[in-house]
């Protein structure tokens, strides 16, 4: 690990022991906040239990299922879009301001019309999630510079050769990123909607927990939740990395 | 136009070549080019100068097949040249077009794998012209691990690994110093005697023109015509350190009475062209 990568652990190891530290000498309530000492210990017996495990996979599952459909639906759209100027003229301003409507408006009408189940859910997860892929793709089929369709040429590439061989790995960057933000809002969109009202899953039995005042359940799962969160996007963010130094792009 | 001199054969052809674009919604269509009318004989080297926006990257793009002429013929090797680059031609463009996702071994590969070439083919084949463009300890570089001289290596790498008998080059070395620019040179001539292909080059620099080719046509301001081809009479065996005779001095100084004027038309001092 680099001194940077130090530094942020240090950060995190500060907040996380300022944290227990004010838990554990009664500076912060414990009735409001447990010290992460226990949220873990809470954590780990709730796994080894399994009474949750039924709603951590179903989840995780809706935001695995969110995160591909994003993807693939984006990436499929913002293709199409690219390829036809005057809709794209037309739809780029309401992408512009897509992510300044409250979207969770919608999940109760998604609600009224697929009933209270995981579809709603899923969609709520893909909805807020499948704007950043098609931004994404968009801007990563603008920057192909126009020599590599060139090239394409010269080596007598048909349209589908050049899409797969040339386009996609040359918009890779930018089509990676449209991948780590629809990770990102997938998980949003899945547990708020969850949270908000669902039959099952994480955000419901986070949501059960809060009204039934059980603070270690509740830390434990938002614990997992944050734990699993930052993984995701640490594995993401280090292939990134990689990715981008091959490349020369300068990530902060 | 002169005719092939004897013993030489036509190796491209451009004849009546024009190209206009269509102009911007209540602009005039723009006369990019011609009508142009080139023979390229084979395994010389010809460069072609002009002042900028005569259209000289156009030609090249007719020639490669990467563009279709408004109007005009185009062969190569006695074939047209329509709406597909032909095999047996490979293109170095100005801009950096390695591939970046790949390394610079890979870059070199990319066509012959394209082309469904064996393996050992392959390996002996790039390995060779890594070795020759003295890339052989960057093979498992990326290109954004290597300086820009270096990535139009990479780019003339993948070129030559598919043995073309026609090499077009538009301003390769433009975005480079001059002691880099004359260096590649080098390199490119050894190319050329190496491969034995047919060579063009297009450059805004008339020494680098001057330096490498065995002859030189001129372009007019746009649309871009043939103003005059040079003959340099260089021999075979060359390289950079010909810039110190005297024939050197002779041979820019009479692309630059060509161009001087025309190079005041394309910048919009017509006027001055008499003075």
């Amino acid at each position: 690990m680099n001194a940077i990568g130090w530094i942020r652990l240090a950060v995190i190891g500060a907040a996380v022991g300022a944290l227990e530290l004010a838990s554990r000498s009664g500076l912060i309530d414990h009735r409001v906040v447990i010290a992460p000492s226990e949220m873990a210990d809470a954590l780990v017996r709730l796994l080894i239990s399994g009474q949750a495990n039924g709603q951590i996979a179903l989840t995780f599952g809706i935001v695995i299922a969110a995160v591909l459909i994003s993807v693939v639906v984006g990436f499929a759209l913002g293709a199409a879009i690219h390829a036809l100027p005057r809709v794209r003229q037309a739809l780029e301003p309401l992408f512009a301001t897509y992510y300044a409507v409250p979207i969770f408006i919608f999940y109760p009408v998604m609600i009224a019309i697929f009933g209270l189940s995981v579809i709603p859910i899923l969609l709520m997860g893909v909805l807020t999630a499948l704007v950043a892929m098609i931004i994404a793709t968009l801007n990563g089929l603008d920057r192909i510079p126009r020599v590599l369709m060139k090239v394409a040429r010269v080596h007598r590439m048909g349209r589908l050769q050049t899409a797969l061989r040339v386009s996609l790995p040359a918009a890779a960057p930018d089509l990676f990123t449209g991948i780590k933000l629809a990770v990102s809002y997938a998980f949003i969109g899945v547990i708020a909607s969850e949270f908000l009202l669902a039959p099952a899953g994480l955000g419901r039995i986070i949501s059960d927990a809060y009204s039934d005042f059980d603070n270690r359940r509740m830390y434990a799962l938002m614990l997992l939740l944050i734990v699993v969160a930052t993984l995701v996007n640490m594995a993401l963010h280090a292939l990134d990395q990689r990715w981008a130094q091959r490349r020369g792009i300068v990530r902060p | 136009m002169a005719a092939a001199p004897a013993g030489r054969q036509i190796h491209a052809a451009l004849a009546g070549v024009t190209r206009t674009y269509p102009g911007a919604p209540g602009n005039k269509p723009v006369h990019a080019l011609g009508p142009v009318d080139l023979e390229l004989w084979r395994g010389e080297f010809f460069a072609v100068v002009g002042p900028s926006g005569c259209g000289k990257s156009t030609l090249l793009e007719i020639l490669a097949g990467i563009q279709q002429a408004t109007a005009g013929t185009v062969t190569f090797e006695a074939r047209p040249v329509a709406g597909e680059v032909p095999q047996g031609l490979g293109v170095v463009f100005q801009e950096d077009a390695s591939f970046a996702w790949l390394t610079v071994w890979d870059n070199a590969a990319f066509g012959l794998r394209r082309s469904g070439t064996p393996e050992a083919e392959i390996r002996r084949r790039v390995d060779d012209s890594l070795a020759f463009m003295g890339l052989t300890d960057f093979a498992r570089a990326y290109p954004a691990q290597l300086s820009g001289g270096m990535r139009q290596r990479v780019c003339i790498a993948r070129t030559l690994v598919l043995k073309p008998r026609l090499i077009l080059l538009d301003e390769p070395f433009g975005a480079l110093d001059a002691q880099t620019r004359l260096l590649m040179g080098d390199e490119l001539l050894r190319l050329w005697r190496r491969t034995g292909a047919t060579v063009l080059l297009i450059t805004h620099a008339l020494d680098e023109a001057a330096m490498l080719s065995d002859r030189i046509g001129v372009m007019s301001a746009r649309p871009g015509r043939f103003l005059d081809i040079v003959e340099t009479g260089w021999p075979h065996e060359r390289n950079s350190t010909i810039v110190g005779e005297a024939r050197f001095g002779e041979i820019t100084g009479r692309l630059w009475n060509h161009l001087r004027g025309e190079s005041l038309k394309s910048l919009g001092y017509a006027g001055m062209t008499a003075e």
